[in-house]
């Protein structure tokens, strides 16, 4: 019995484990390894480099205007997209005020709003920055037209080529596509929330703002953080990475004005023929999603403290 | 990190409520009693609504706009952005199909999301199983080491990754990528399905062991159909995930006869190979889009219960 206990979870772990230990923990691991190397990816000679590749990026201004692009991404779409779709959430299923039935219902048309504004999120990011790319195309997308149409004509930004616009217009992107998950999200977390608080507050007199901030928010605080956090290494990601890459000129471009880390990574290993350093801007990646879930996740133990 | 601050039964939980509680309860009651004007706060009815309303528009117009554009022709695309098509110009759909080998991505992403989507369901729930319900020397550190993938960004492994692949030589090849695809699923499926397994009633798989069962034949014939609920979930969002992934196959599948959907396209859009065709491009995108967004319609509750599921990793 115990034997062939030990036998069946070896032989259900091994095919798993193994599959995972070769595509994902090697990679991981020889990723550090790579990165105190001089690789460059296309040749099977390296050497042990020291910090040297490290150095070289505190040296490198595509470096620091990738992170900078990075952390201004971090800190700036989960704001926006949770602040949105808490919004349109809390709109959904406890915005609207009926005398009959329930207390706590949300506005006409909640269900509507909830299949729709998901839209985006079964999209492939990569259709949905096509399409976007499509949409600023400065001279016939749809965005200019609309400019036109309303007798803006003579306003005629240049979307993606302008270097002050380029970052603030793929970040929309990144809002559109994202909102909708998380209204949904909260959406669920605000239907647990017991019906009689906020009977409770409506007795009392509450009105949509103090209900919100004294009953919805506090009880929602576990799922925002986790929403936070999700939010916050999307936007330091693979998302972030293909919308760049795809929308962008150059990709990048135009003068590095859009460029992001991990795009970097791809592009230093990839083009470049700089595996080593690529992996050392991948490291730098990995330690700013640390440092900004522990910020979260600290940020969020004092909130919760407060209630 | 983020796995260990919140139990995950209770986001199992949380979420299995959105299609009882949140959704059909909603339309339902309040139709009726909604003909009278808003009470308390006209105006903020209005503007609230409003919001929505426009938040609702769009998100609906850019893939309106795909939609009709993709029946345009070249000339009234460039002319004219927001004007209907003068006809419906079907011929774009088949040139992207055809000569675009739109069909050719379209089958390979079939072939490779629907092999990595049946070995992710397998080899997680075995993994999840085993980490479930029984005990071992090492049982923890195993759990670990898949839920600690799920923090850490691929694009840093991808480097290496690459030349594992190269090594291999799995490079380019659809079964390599089916692995990949596998093996980068895994750690959330087997988070996931492992607080699911703990849930299940321990005394059914009792009995079938206690009946002669073996551990092998009680898991695929007691513990997995109990297990569908949970299998479902995780299987959207899986089949999600693996369809509409980009970087992966940016990677490792360079081969331009064997690209996935989303590769193809933006192949497509990029290289300038496809002639200036652009009404045959949005042919193609829509055609990406539609299927996904059909299926999302029709099984709207139990996506986006499974994507929200999936989404607190």
């Amino acid at each position: 019995m115990q034997h062939g206990k030990y036998r069946f979870i070896a032989g259900f772990l091994i095919v798993p484990l193994a599959i995972y230990a070769v595509f994902v923990i090697w990679p991981f691991v020889q990723a550090i390894y790579y990165s105190f190397t001089d690789w460059t990816g296309l040749s099977p000679d390296f050497k042990m480099v020291g910090f040297d590749n490290y150095t070289k990026m505190f040296d490198d201004g595509t470096f620091w205007k990738s992170a900078q692009h990075s952390v201004t991404y971090v800190l700036l779409l989960p704001v926006v997209v949770l602040a949105l779709a808490l919004f349109f959430a809390f709109m959904i299923n406890v915005g609207g005020r009926r005398r009959k039935d329930a207390a706590i219902a949300g506005v006409r048309g909640s269900a509507f709003y909830k299949i729709v504004y998901f839209f985006p999120q079964v999209l492939s990011i990569a259709i949905v920055a096509l399409l976007f790319q499509f949409a600023y195309n400065p001279r016939n997308g749809a965005f200019s037209a609309i400019l036109r149409g309303i007798g803006l004509g003579s306003v005629q930004p240049d979307w993606l080529g302008d270097p002050n616009l380029a970052l603030w217009c793929i970040m929309a992107v990144l809002v559109w596509t994202q909102v909708g998950f998380f209204v949904v999200l909260f959406s669920a977390g605000m239907a647990s929330i017991p019906k009689d608080f906020y009977e409770a507050a409506l007795l009392d007199g509450a009105n949509r703002f103090t209900t919100f901030f004294r009953i919805t928010l506090p009880l929602l605080w576990d799922t925002v953080q986790s929403g936070w956090v999700y939010m916050g290494i999307l936007s330091l990601g693979a998302e972030a990475f293909a919308v760049v890459q795809i929308m962008s000129v150059g990709p990048g471009g135009p003068a590095d004005s859009t460029t992001v880390l991990p795009l970097l990574v791809y592009q230093k290993a990839f083009r470049d023929g700089q595996a080593g350093y690529a992996t050392t801007i991948g490291v730098a990646l990995l330690i700013i999603t640390l440092i900004f879930s522990a910020i979260v996740m600290r940020l969020g133990r004092r909130e919760r403290l407060e209630f | 990190m983020k796995t260990t601050d919140t139990p995950p039964p209770a986001d199992a939980d949380r979420t299995a409520k959105v299609p009882g509680q949140g959704g059909p309860a909603v339309p339902g009651t309040r139709a009726k009693s909604d003909e009278g004007p808003g009470r308390s706060g006209g105006v903020l009815n209005v503007f609230s609504h409003g919001v929505l309303i426009l938040w609702a528009f769009l998100v609906v117009m850019p893939l309106a706009w795909a939609v009709m554009t993709s029946f345009k022709d070249d000339r009234s695309i460039f002319n004219e952005p927001w004007s209907l098509p003068d006809k419906l110009h079907w011929d774009n759909w088949s040139r992207a199909w055809t000569q675009a080998h739109m069909s050719d991505y379209f089958i390979h992403t079939v072939i490779v999301v629907f092999c990595s989507l049946v070995g992710t369901l397998l080899l997680g729930s075995m993994c999840a199983y085993v980490l479930a319900r029984f005990d071992f020397p090492g049982n923890r550190f195993v759990y670990f080491l898949f839920v600690g993938g799920m923090s850490f960004p691929i694009i840093l492994a991808l480097v290496p990754l690459f030349f594992v692949m190269k090594n291999l030589g799995l490079l380019n090849t659809t079964h390599g990528l089916i692995l990949v695809y596998i093996a980068y699923s895994l750690p959330f499926t087997v988070f996931f399905l492992t607080s699911f397994f703990r849930t299940l009633p321990t005394s059914i798989a009792e009995a079938a062991l206690i009946d002669g069962a073996s551990h092998t034949r009680t898991f695929f014939q007691v513990m997995l159909p109990m297990a569908k609920p949970g299998l479902i979930s995780v299987g959207i969002f899986n089949f999600l995930g693996q369809w509409n992934q980009y970087l992966l196959p940016t990677v490792l599948n360079t081969d331009p006869d064997k690209k996935v959907l989303t590769q193809g396209l933006v192949a497509l859009a990029t290289s300038q190979g496809y002639k200036g065709d652009w009404s045959g491009l949005f042919a193609g995108l829509v055609m990406a889009m539609v299927p996904v967004l059909a299926a999302y319609i029709v099984f709207q509750r139990q996506v986006q219960a499974g994507l929200t599921a999936g989404a607190l990793k």
